[in-house]
């Protein structure tokens, strides 16, 4: 086949290929351009079907609805963002949901750095089902979730439903999510490295204040990312367990029966902008983390002689 | 107690006066074993190592040097018997409360740090002073060839520079004993030559004792005062470099270091051995009982081989074999020949002479190898397998 190609394209000069190899026709040339970018395309698409709702959110909130409904597209106007918190409700709210996440991701983020340097460092009965289950929080649904713990709350008598068992729940389904992430990170740390220290002289305590905790930091901080976004947009655990207390999500949910303010639209925004910077920031921390230990020698010397391992 | 006081004192350079008798013991292992779970990594272990000793544990991955190494550090427990460092017990120390210093295998910076942090990280430690660590570090930078680099962090350095960087911030503390796990291991060729010799230089410098693991039996031929050949938790000989090379005790050590050139043998009378299926021949037999298993050693250089027919100088001792291959390797041409039953040896013939190489016998030629009595050893079949 290819052997008579040359020969046979001088004499089918007609044929709709036209025998040259640099003008294509037009459909050929598309298709072709179409195959090589494919990758690219669906790439593109996949970001447009992950943005649109976003941006739809800050479009509208340059609206100026007519009604109650912020729905159809008015007119343009900087009332809303130049106001973003005169409606004291949603503030409140706002404000609760912060402290709640900011509790939570500390409670949670040092109970589980802790629970992951035992489960990876120390060998005790019960560690192989303690790392199993530690990840049924993440399997369970949250509707189940949500309603076990309204009941345990309940059968315990608990006073008041509130900021506090919110905060209970919070931490209790932040602490696995924190533990997966930063067992993630012992289980990828050179050991050698404490060895060196304590070798160096420095004393078990020493050892984990100098080395180990400067080095597993940057997980820690991820899984305290991980933990307060969790945290600041629950509303199915919040929604049992939250007694009168309304959170950024609950008012929300309450307030679209009633047709959803502006304002939500901005501070919602405002979230969505603070979280692309801080995740901005942890990927950075990452990867100056992961520049920092890719110091192992037989990846640094390009020139390492094959049979040695 | 005493002896402790005295080597709080010393540490402020007086150390003269310490490591003046050259016949104290620096560390010595009686009787260590560790077992992990069912596997006996070390099995009762006898070493004596001197004072200022470059001292090498040399043997196949496996063998218990490693481990042995992590003991004499405290990273291992001994599941029985002593380690005594300068005469002290120091079984139940923790690392970090035992006069030695370890350089790793994987070198083991702290990537968070600077070069002249992480040298100076044991002296700040031990408590010194901010200007002497400043002074020390860098005097021990100096030392490598690193002065220019201690601002940078050990991920900027290369896999040389970061080994030197190693070795300094163990050296810098001046530990009794340093301890070296395979340090040039993930190293070029030519880049572990030259670290070898400045590794040597450097320990005839401090006057430190140095533990140094390696399987390379070369490096260890090169660097080494003594070495200790290990086999399966066991040492199969200690010696300086020279007896293990040309003296080796059993078929394990002789196989080890260089080419393994064997030949199964039974001792005959005192002072002879037979081949199987071979003459008896004259040897040094002191160490064998009578009708004990053993094995003859020829070095490759020394045997002659001869096409069959053509008889071999009188009086030399000769085996029957069967030329399985020859190689052309430049400066010499190797030979090996097989002598029925598995039992190959390998001869080397150095290419003085075209004409002569041309004359080789090649592959399927019968050919009888000869050596001078002097020339071969007998060694003992070793205790533990031949690894």
């Amino acid at each position: 086949m290819s052997a008579t190609a040359p020969t046979a394209a001088p004499g089918q000069e007609t044929s709709p290929g036209r025998g040259s190899l640099s003008a294509e026709t037009g459909p050929a040339r598309a298709w072709r351009w179409l195959r090589e970018h494919a990758v690219n395309i669906v790439a593109i698409l996949v970001v447009i079907y992950l943005l649109v709702p976003i941006v739809v959110i800050f479009v509208f909130s340059f609206n100026n609805p007519a009604g109650r409904y912020n729905f159809t597209w008015v007119g343009f106007t900087l009332q809303h963002w130049s106001h973003p918190f005169s409606n004291s409700e949603l503030t409140e709210a706002m404000l609760t949901s912060i402290k709640l996440a900011l509790l939570a991701t500390v409670v949670s983020t040092i109970i589980g750095t802790m629970m992951a340097i035992a489960l990876v460092r120390h060998k005790f009965v019960g560690r192989r089902i303690a790392n199993f289950l530690i990840v049924i929080p993440m399997a369970t649904p949250e509707v189940v979730m949500g309603a076990s713990l309204l009941s345990f709350f309940l059968i315990l008598g608990t006073p008041a439903l509130g900021f506090e068992t919110l905060l209970i729940a919070h931490v209790m389904f932040c602490i696995s999510f924190v533990v997966v992430v930063v067992r993630s990170r012992l289980i990828g740390f050179d050991r050698s490295l404490e060895e060196a220290a304590k070798d160096l002289g420095a004393g078990p305590f020493t050892t984990f204040r100098l080395i180990t905790f400067p080095l597993i930091l940057p997980g820690i901080f991820g899984a305290a990312m991980l933990a307060f976004a969790l945290s600041i947009d629950d509303f199915v655990i919040s929604n049992f367990n939250s007694g009168t207390t309304v959170t950024f999500p609950l008012y929300i949910f309450g307030a679209a029966q009633r047709g959803i303010p502006v304002e939500v639209y901005v501070v919602a925004m405002i979230l969505f902008f603070a979280t692309v910077l801080a995740m901005g920031f942890a990927t950075w921390q990452q990867r100056r983390a992961e520049r920092m230990t890719s110091i192992r020698p037989e990846q640094e010397s390009d020139i390492v002689l094959p049979g040695i391992a | 107690m005493s002896s402790e006081l005295n080597s709080e004192v010393t540490m402020d350079g007086n150390q003269g006066a310490a490591a003046a008798p050259a016949a104290v013991s620096s560390v010595e292992l009686r009787g260590v074993t560790k077992r992990f779970g069912d596997f006996t990594a070390v099995d009762d272990l006898d070493l004596t190592l001197g004072q200022g000793e470059f001292f090498t544990l040399l043997g196949p991955s496996g063998c218990g040097k490693t481990t042995t190494l992590r003991m004499i550090a405290g990273f291992e427990r001994p599941t029985s018997g002593e380690i005594a460092i300068d005469g002290e017990d120091v079984a139940a120390l923790p690392p970090h409360k035992r006069p030695t210093n370890t350089v790793f295998q994987s070198y083991a910076l702290f990537p968070h740090l600077s070069v002249e942090k992480n040298v100076g990280f044991g002296l700040k430690r031990k408590g010194v002073g901010k200007d002497e660590i400043a002074e020390r570090v860098a005097a021990e930078l100096q030392r490598v060839g690193l002065a220019r680099e201690a601002n940078r962090r050990p991920s900027q350095l290369s896999g040389g520079m970061q080994q030197r960087v190693a070795l300094a911030r163990a050296l810098v503390n001046l530990p009794k004993v340093l301890l070296l796990d395979e340090p040039l291991g993930a190293l070029d060729l030519k880049l572990r030559k030259g670290l070898q010799v400045e590794l040597k230089r450097i320990q005839r410098e401090v006057g430190i004792t140095f533990v140094y693991v390696t399987h390379d039996q070369e490096e260890a031929l090169t660097m080494s005062d003594r070495i200790a050949v290990m086999n399966r938790g066991h040492v199969e000989q200690v010696s300086v470099p020279e007896e293990v090379y040309d003296r080796p005790t059993t078929t394990f050590v002789a196989g080890f270091i260089g080419v393994s050139n064997l030949m199964p043998a039974t001792v005959s009378a005192a002072g002879k051995v037979r081949l199987d299926g071979g003459p008896e021949v004259g040897a040094d037999t002191a160490d064998l009982a009578n009708g004990e298993r053993c094995a003859a050693v020829v070095r490759p250089e020394k045997l002659t081989v001869s096409m069959n027919g053509a008889g071999p100088e009188a009086g030399r001792p000769r085996v029957e074999g069967v030329v399985e291959s020859s190689l052309y390797l430049g400066t010499a041409t190797q030979i090996v020949v097989n002598l029925g039953g598995d039992v190959r040896m390998t001869v080397l013939v150095p290419n003085a002479d075209e004409a002569e190489r041309q004359r080789l016998p090649g592959g399927g030629a019968k050919v009888s190898l000869s050596w001078a009595p002097e020339h071969m050893h007998v060694v003992r079949e070793s205790p533990n397998g031949n690894g």
